[in-house]
Parts: C-alpha cells; sequence; structure tokens
C-alpha cells in the first residue's frame, strides 16, 4: 500500500467526516427555519445575519452545560448509549459514492471511500447496529419512561428494517449487484434511474426510512405527551446533543442512500452530452448529488411540519401488515416482469 | 496469522466474559462482542456474505431480542433463584463430560491439519448464491420451509383467541 493512497483515503474520510457533522449542524437550522417557513413566522435570526450563527451557539450551550449522570443510573452504558448512536451514525457513509473519479496529474482518485462489494448489506449492519445507542441509554437511564421509550424504538426499528429489507431485496433483483458504485453506474443518465423500475419499492423504503430515523411521522420513541421525552430523558449537556445530532446525521445519511438506490447518485441528464470533461462533470455530479440529498432533507422536514404523530398500534399495524405484504408483492411483481422480459424481448 | 490469533484471543476472552459476569444485560452485550470477533473472522476467511448476515441478523436482530427481554424481565442479585450444591456440582461433571466428548472427537477429526479450500472466493456473494441455488438447492430449501414452520407455529403459540378461550 503506497503511501499517496493512505494520504488520499486519509483525506477523503476526513472532508466526508466535516462535511456530515458541518450538513448534521446546519441541518438543525434548516428544521427550525422549515418549521417557520411552514408556519408563518421567522425562525431563528439573531445569531448572524439570518440565524446563521445559531448552530455554533447552540452547540457551545450543549458543551458548557453542566454533565448529570443520574444516581441509580448504570454510569459505563450510560455513556456508552450516546457514543455508539453517534459511531454508527458517522461510519454509514463509508460505502456511498460521492462521484466518479478526479484526474490530478495522473493519479485517479476514485470519490468513494471503499467500494465493497456488499456494499449494501453494510449499510443495512450499520443501521441494524443504531437500535443499540437507544437502547443502551434508555436503560441504563433507570427511568421506567426511558425504558419503555428505548423498548418502543427497538421494536419500531426491528420491524421496519424487515421492510426495508424486502423493498431492496426487489431493487436488487433489478440491478443485479450489491456494490453501490455499480448501481450508481447503472443509473447514468435520467432514464435508467431506478424509481423508474422501482416505484413501489422506493415508497416502501422511503416511509422505512423515516421510521428507521425516528422522524415524524414515526417519532414514538420519544413522544413527549406520553413518555416525558423518551429514551433520551435523563439524558443532559453534549450526551443529549449526541443523541440529537445522531439523528440529523441518520437523516444525512439516508437521504443520500435514497439518492444512490433510486434516483441516479450523481449523475443528471445529459451529462455526457454536453461535451464537459470528466474533471468537470465529476465536479458538477457531485453538486447534483448534494442537491438531491437536499431535496430530500427538505422533505423529511416538510412531513415533520405537515403530518401528526401515528399511534403505537398504528406504527405496529402499518408496518407489519401494509408494508412488508406490499414489499413481498413488489418481490414477486419484479421477478414476473424480469422473466416476461427475459423472454419475450 | 497474527490478526487472527489476536481476534482469536479476543473471540475466547469475550466469550469468557459472557459466561462469568454477574449482571445479565452486561453478558448479552459481552455475547454481541463476542459474535463481531466473529465477523472479522469470517471477513478473514474472505467470506464477504457470510460476515455480514451475522452482523446483521445475530447482532442486529436476535441480540437486540435478547437485550429487549432481559431488560423487561429485570433481572437483580433479589429475584436470582438459589441454586442448591448439588445442582452446581451435576453442572461441573456435565460440563466435564462435554469437554471429554469434544476433545476427543476433534483429536478423531485430526482438526489441526490446515484446511485448504479449493476456491477460495466461495464466500462471495455470486458464488455463494449459485451454489446455493444448484449444488445445495434441495438443502436449502428445506431448511427454509423449516423456519418458516417454526416462524407459523410462534405465531400460533403466542396468539390468543378471545373466542376460544
Amino acid at each position: 500500500m503506497e503511501l499517496a493512497f493512505v494520504i488520499e483515503k486519509v483525506v477523503l474520510v476526513t472532508l466526508i467526516f466535516v462535511v456530515t457533522l458541518v450538513i448534521a449542524m446546519y441541518s438543525t437550522l434548516a428544521e427550525r427555519k422549515v418549521a417557520g417557513f411552514m408556519q408563518d413566522r421567522f425562525g431563528p435570526d439573531r445569531a448572524g445575519p439570518f440565524g446563521i450563527l445559531q448552530p455554533l451557539c447552540d452547540g457551545g450551550k450543549f458543551f458548557f452545560k453542566e454533565e448529570i449522570i443520574p444516581a441509580g443510573a448504570h454510569k459505563s452504558l450510560f455513556i456508552l448509549g450516546p457514543t455508539i448512536a453517534i459511531i454508527t451514525a458517522c461510519i454509514g457513509s463509508a460505502v456511498i459514492p460521492w462521484g466518479q473519479s478526479l484526474t490530478i496529474g495522473d493519479r485517479v482518485i476514485e470519490l468513494q471511500v471503499t467500494d465493497v462489494n456488499i456494499g449494501v448489506l453494510y449499510m443495512f449492519g450499520v443501521v441494524a447496529l443504531g437500535v443499540y445507542g437507544i437502547m443502551l441509554g434508555g436503560w441504563a437511564s433507570n427511568n421506567k419512561f426511558s425504558l419503555m421509550g428505548a423498548v418502543r424504538a427497538a421494536s419500531q426499528s426491528i420491524s421496519y428494517e424487515l421492510a426495508m429489507g424486502l423493498a431492496l431485496i426487489a431493487l436488487l433483483m433489478v440491478t443485479q449487484t450489491l456494490s453501490l458504485k455499480e448501481i450508481v453506474e447503472q443509473q447514468s443518465g435520467f432514464v435508467n434511474w431506478n424509481i423508474w423500475v422501482q416505484p413501489l419499492g422506493f415508497l416502501i423504503f422511503l416511509v422505512c426510512a423515516f421510521a428507521e430515523c425516528n422522524r415524524v411521522p414515526f417519532d414514538l420513541p420519544e413522544c413527549e405527551t406520553e413518555l416525558i421525552g423518551g429514551y433520551n430523558l435523563e439524558y443532559s449537556s453534549m450526551k443529549l446533543g449526541l443523541y440529537m445530532f445522531s439523528e440529523y446525521i441518520n437523516m444525512f445519511v439516508s437521504s443520500a442512500l435514497m439518492a444512490t438506490l433510486y434516483f441516479g447518485g450523481y449523475n443528471f441528464p445529459f451529462m455526457y452530452d454536453l461535451g464537459l470533461s470528466q474533471n468537470w462533470i465529476t465536479i458538477i455530479g457531485v453538486i447534483v448529488f448534494f442537491a438531491k440529498i437536499f431535496a430530500f432533507i427538505f422533505f423529511f422536514m416538510w412531513i415533520r411540519w405537515t403530518l401528526p404523530r401515528f399511534r403505537y398500534d398504528q406504527l405496529m399495524n402499518l408496518g407489519w401488515k401494509v408494508l412488508i405484504p406490499l414489499a413481498i408483492a413488489n418481490i414477486v411483481l419484479t421477478g414476473v416482469i424480469t422473466i416476461i422480459n427475459d423472454t419475450f424481448f | 496469522m497474527s490478526v487472527f490469533y489476536f481476534v482469536a484471543f479476543l473471540s475466547i476472552f469475550f466469550a469468557l466474559m459472557t459466561i462469568f459476569t454477574k449482571n445479565p444485560v452486561h453478558s448479552v452485550l459481552y455475547l454481541v462482542i463476542t459474535f463481531f470477533t466473529f465477523t472479522v473472522h469470517y471477513i478473514l476467511l474472505n467470506a464477504q456474505f457470510l460476515a455480514v448476515v451475522n452482523f446483521i441478523v445475530y447482532m442486529g436482530a436476535i441480540m437486540v431480542l435478547f437485550l429487549f427481554v432481559l431488560m423487561l424481565l429485570n433481572l437483580n442479585k433479589d429475584t436470582e433463584p438459589l441454586k442448591s450444591n448439588l445442582v452446581k456440582f451435576m453442572g461441573v461433571i456435565a460440563g466435564m463430560c462435554l469437554l471429554v466428548t469434544l476433545a476427543a472427537s476433534f483429536r478423531l477429526l485430526q482438526i489441526s491439519d490446515p484446511v485448504v479450500l479449493k476456491n477460495p472466493d466461495i464466500g462471495l456473494v455470486s458464488n455463494l448464491g449459485k451454489v446455493l441455488f444448484s449444488d445445495f438447492l434441495l438443502p436449502f430449501e428445506i431448511s427454509s420451509i423449516l423456519l418458516l414452520t417454526a416462524m407459523v407455529g410462534a405465531v400460533l403459540l403466542a396468539k390468543n383467541d378471545p373466542k376460544k378461550v
């Protein structure tokens, strides 16, 4: 392994990490601005022009608040909870292809940290691990409301993971590969986007992504009317900050994943017809990819300020009795159409 | 090779911690770490699919359910049933018998000979899929039916029909 390769990857990882954190930071501001827009008010506008320094103020406040660990809490697990939550949120972005390759001098730099040939399954594993953070934090708080929130989060997460996996299987039957890089390469241009062949699968995946990120209308783990707050009830200062931060990072990563899987990733219409050089195509591709991600993040926020929360039994019914049968039907339909295509066309 | 010995040491260490720790929740967490080291072993063997499936199914789903049950049961020292010395004694003897049997069978198999795979890429997804759906189709389908049966049975047992009771 040559030194230049190591440096290249370290720079890329650091860059992605910083970008992830900055986007998560400014998502908190964007959320409040969007809320203000939806409810016909201003939102935060005091710290800096347009409230642009608000996330820094919030972060500073989190750091300087008093650290409280409840007397009855299990100390090591209480600290481990938010740690796992933030780590699992951050490692998901390792397999996402952010762009094509840049050529600098005679070096070709791939804008993806690693192209494992099981990229989709890796993402799935990271999602599965994420529930430990919430679960351990909720249990270690030694508070029955926290525990209720944690149990709700875990059962919701496991239920929706199933439908999400089944939706992905139908997609994989079309793409024939588990590598995210190859999935994106197949969707070049505009007509090849997977959304056109898997609309139902995308809908199921979208609903499950909302549930996995604990966003409205599936934010039952943090239901203040019934649980006084949820799994993070006993948390204060930066530990609470890490939980909230990991929610926004999850939202960013799942937006990136949806854009990659169904909306062509960094591909944009007429990308090879404009006579641009490879480097320019890559740079515009990265910008287009982030535009798609921001569109999804806006959609997450739009839904949050539009829909009310589900009741818990409605949530479980939707997951088990609607989404899973729909996903299975989608798999069968995809299989039948694939066979008809292969035989007759 | 040194990576293997390090990870193997970690596996055995955390497996022992699973048994020796007093708190049931800690025990489950050590078991989760043990499964994670197994995932690393699979990656070292170039069996990526098995590694990630082990990760998703065991760490992500089954152990979460274990944790779930233990957290809700709220086990602690007060509720722990006292075991008599006779039971402990019987447990030790049974464990020793198992150890002797295992050691003898391993010796008979001569498992210490290095096993060389004919195809080192067998663990990759596409190869594994082709093997499962051609050479091992019948056992694969039968085991999936077995799992389905177990699932239906569990649902049937858990479901209480208000009309009959």
